[in-house]
């Protein structure tokens, strides 16, 4: 007959330590097995495309859906090899990434944070995706951010244009390619003075959230250095639909120009709503009432159709830009899909290549050391112009395009014509600006 | 001064909408029994009539233009609308500008035969189970009628215009002594309260001066009673769904021009639109006209940047504020009657 020696101390310290291993996350134990999260070890390589496929940027989450696979099947080899072909940096062979061949999965963040960080977070726990991008909201791209940073992943965000996204809560393992609030009002505002002088009174319409804080307060500061008055600021709610009763105080409020912080749906109606209201028509202060919208997609004036005409904003790219790179990807784009891809799909496209070069010529999928490739990193040939990811806070430095609704279209895309491109050192801040002080990079995390 | 009148004439444009909507929202709760949450997504698809008979008139053939190029370079192709081919150019323009106009006929059978469908088909399997189960089933099936949708006509907002000639604003400051401009109403918002006031009429007289209406109005006081005298109440608290949902889809068609439509507008609407009912009183039909305008006027004054001032946020809360005042004050809403969802 056999003794077991169970003491019911002993039971519970087993079952403690047990206990504890089941509950660790995966997501902070695979770095005893491997070298860093998600470190790939068989032939292929997953990517995580985290993007709105459901709610009311769905429209923009398909398009960057549509570039990242283009990327894809670039990446891979296949197609006609897109910006590949005229991206300055040659480390990209066609041969997918470091030989091993490009996967990807898909998640919904229905533009909501939490949904996304669930989608992100599945995709690193049960996919293994290496790297993380999307979102199609800022607040989404900063929570899908401090989530990578928590994970050990690189984070390379897609359209967020808010400041803290390389302000405030900036981090290490995070990248953005698309321009942000501040480029907006400095590359505007030299077009806004020679168009409408210097003695004009602004009022504010802004979505109520961290984007439309960050733009109405950059787009106010460029403005006023320009001498003008800043009226009033009024923050809507993002669920807003109907804006007559914020748009009918502005017609006596004194204001010649109403400058609309808003972005898709809210901007769609706001602008709709001002143009129903005769604001284009009126004269005040002697002076032609102007409207300008500071963050402009064409898929948004597609939705605002011809109340967009004339009126000024920027934009990240135009698939109308003329130089070599832009017309590879719009024709490498519309052949595979029948239409021009829009600044969302345009910036997704290289931040996956730009990922995709930054391991090979760092030879790691290691997010530490991606991001030393990253970091500093200058370039050409993406569309923009030179352009340099600045290691300070991982933001690209680029050109900003000035654009205005088209007067004639000839066609359902030629809806934005570019009327100025601001060169990049015009809206280069310093790192320690204001408006983007209060966090801090830290230290990269490979998990 | 000026501004006062500028939010009262919001308020009672926004409350038109609200109370086109809670008066078919009414109409189906008084006869039915059902609180329909899919309401609001008849009003959408109302909407996307307007925008389904826009498309339609765009309905385009394509010649290749030589002279011009698309955006991969190759030659143009222009489209032309069979409609301008068929009638003329300046015709077939006058026609697609109407389209808007021209949808409130297109969509009247349209939404008359989705009430029967969604009545027949599923909400009649409901009128026994509890308001919850009712609320669910009815939620789903507006979800899921926003994702067709959406599938069909995608998430990004569609502008549909209203006709030229509807373009533009009245200037009432004129009109009241002030300074030209100091007022001035778009023409297409006054078009709105005037359709929504002449359906809302034709409702109720409808309801009060016909012998359909009579048989309605006494199976809403005891349906048992009417049943009993041998009328086929069913049969009518059947049509009186379609014609709910055809007042929620005009509601959606004239709204077009206003903002324009998409998938999640019906959405937008339902909340407050349910918030009009409970505030006038379930089942009171006056009550949901009058709590529709009382609230769009009050939620307008509540977005003046010197109310504002006064208590942050308030334009976000203020109805569900009155709400709450008006229903702790008057628990049965401002024209409930005693024994509407009561034991």
């Amino acid at each position: 007959m056999s003794k077991t020696n169970m003491t019911r101390r002993g039971v519970l310290k087993t079952g403690a330590v047990a206990s504890a291993g089941v509950a660790l996350p995966t997501i902070f134990t695979a770095s005893s097995a491997a070298a860093y999260t998600n470190e790939p070890t068989g032939p292929n390589v997953t990517l995580g495309f985290n993007v709105p496929q459901t709610g009311p940027y769905a429209d923009e989450g398909a398009d960057e859906l549509r570039a990242y696979e283009l990327a894809v099947e670039h990446l891979n080899g296949g197609g006609d090899g897109g910006m590949m072909n005229t991206f300055s940096s040659k480390a990209l062979q066609g041969n997918g990434i470091m030989g091993k061949k490009v996967d990807f999965v898909t998640g919904d963040t229905q533009t909501k944070s939490d949904a996304a960080r669930a989608s992100a977070k599945s995709m690193i726990e049960k996919d293994g995706a290496v790297m993380i991008t999307g979102g199609s909201s800022s607040g989404v791209a900063i929570a899908v951010q401090g989530l990578c940073q928590e994970a050990g992943v690189i984070f390379m965000a897609g359209l967020t244009h808010s400041n803290d996204t390389t302000g405030k809560d900036k981090k290490a393992n995070g990248f953005r390619h698309f321009f942000n609030g501040y480029m907006s009002g400095a590359a505007l505002a030299p077009v806004l003075k020679n168009l409408y002088g210097t003695d004009r009174n602004a009022y504010h319409l802004t979505a109520d959230y961290t984007w439309g804080w960050t733009q109405e307060e950059s787009i106010a500061a460029a403005t006023e250095a320009l001498g003008w008055n800043t009226v009033n600021k009024v923050r809507t709610p993002l669920a807003a639909t109907d804006f007559s009763s914020y748009i009918a105080p502005v017609l006596n409020s004194g204001a010649d120009v109403l400058v609309l912080n808003h972005y898709g749906g809210n901007m769609v109606n706001s602008l709709t709503n001002a143009v129903q209201f005769g604001l284009r028509e009126k004269i005040v202060n002697g002076k032609q009432f102007e409207i300008v919208v500071p963050l402009y997609s064409r898929l948004m004036a597609k939705g605002a159709g011809e109340n967009v005409k004339g009126i000024h904003g920027s934009t990240n790219w135009h698939w109308s830009l003329q130089d070599d790179a832009s017309k590879a990807f719009v024709k490498s784009f519309g052949t595979k899909y029948g239409f021009p891809p829009s600044q969302a799909a345009h910036t997704v496209y290289c931040q996956t290549l730009l990922y995709a070069d930054a391991c090979e010529r760092a030879g790691t999928h290691n997010p530490c050391g991606v991001a030393e490739a990253l970091e500093g990193f200058e370039f050409d040939g993406l569309g923009n112009g030179k352009t340099l990811y600045r290691a300070e806070d991982h933001q690209c430095f680029k050109d900003v395009l000035v654009v205005r609704g088209k007067e004639n279209p000839t066609s359902e895309f030629d809806l934005l014509e570019v009327v100025e491109v601001t060169p990049a050192s015009q809206v280069t801040y310093a790192p320690d600006h204001p408006m983007f002080a209060g966090g801090a990079l830290g230290t990269c995390n490979a998990g | 001064m000026d501004a006062i009148i500028l939010q009262i004439l919001n308020g009672l444009d926004k409350g038109s909408a609200y109370a086109l909507i809670a008066l078919g929202l009414t109409l189906i709760f008084g006869t039915l029994g059902v609180v329909n949450f899919a309401h609001g997504a008849l009003f959408m698809i109302g909407a996307f009539c307007a925008v389904t008979l826009s498309k339609i008139l765009n309905l385009s053939f394509e010649t290749v233009d030589p002279t011009q190029t698309d955006f991969l370079g190759n030659p143009l192709k222009v489209k032309t609308p069979y409609v301008m081919e068929w009638f003329g150019a300046e015709t077939g323009a006058a026609i697609i500008d109407w389209a808007v106009p021209l949808a409130i006929l297109f969509s009247i059978p349209i939404m008359i035969g989705i009430g029967f469908i969604m009545e027949r088909g599923l909400i009649k399997h409901f009128y026994k189970r509890e308001h919850a189960d009712q609320i669910l089933v009815t939620f789903g099936l507006a979800i899921v009628l926003q994702e067709v949708v959406k599938y069909f006509f995608g998430a990004n907002p569609i502008p549909t215009g209203a006709p030229d000639v509807f373009k533009g604003s009245f200037d009432f400051g004129v009109m009241l002594g002030f300074d030209p401009n100091a007022i001035i109403y778009p023409y297409w918002r006054l078009v709105y309260f005037a359709f929504s006031a002449i359906i809302i009429g034709g409702v109720f007289a409808f309801l009060q001066f016909t012998t359909f209406g009579m048989v309605v109005r006494a199976g809403m006081a005891d349906r048992e009673t009417v049943g009993l005298l041998g009328i086929n109440i069913d049969k009518r608290f059947t049509i009186m769904f379609g014609i709910a949902a055809a007042v929620a889809g005009l509601a959606g068609v004239m709204y077009a021009p206003i903002n324009s439509p998409n998938y999640h507008m019906g959405m937008d609407f339902l909340v407050l639109s349910f918030v009009v009912v409970v505030v006038g009183g379930m089942g009171s039909l006056p009550g949901a006209v009058l709590a529709g305008f009382l609230l769009g006027v009050l939620e307008s004054f509540a977005s003046m940047n010197e109310i504002k001032s006064l208590i942050p946020g308030i334009d976000q809360i203020i109805i569900y504020v009155v709400a709450i005042i008006i229903l702790l004050t008057r628990p049965r809403g401002l024209m409930g009657r005693k024994g509407v969802m009561e034991e």
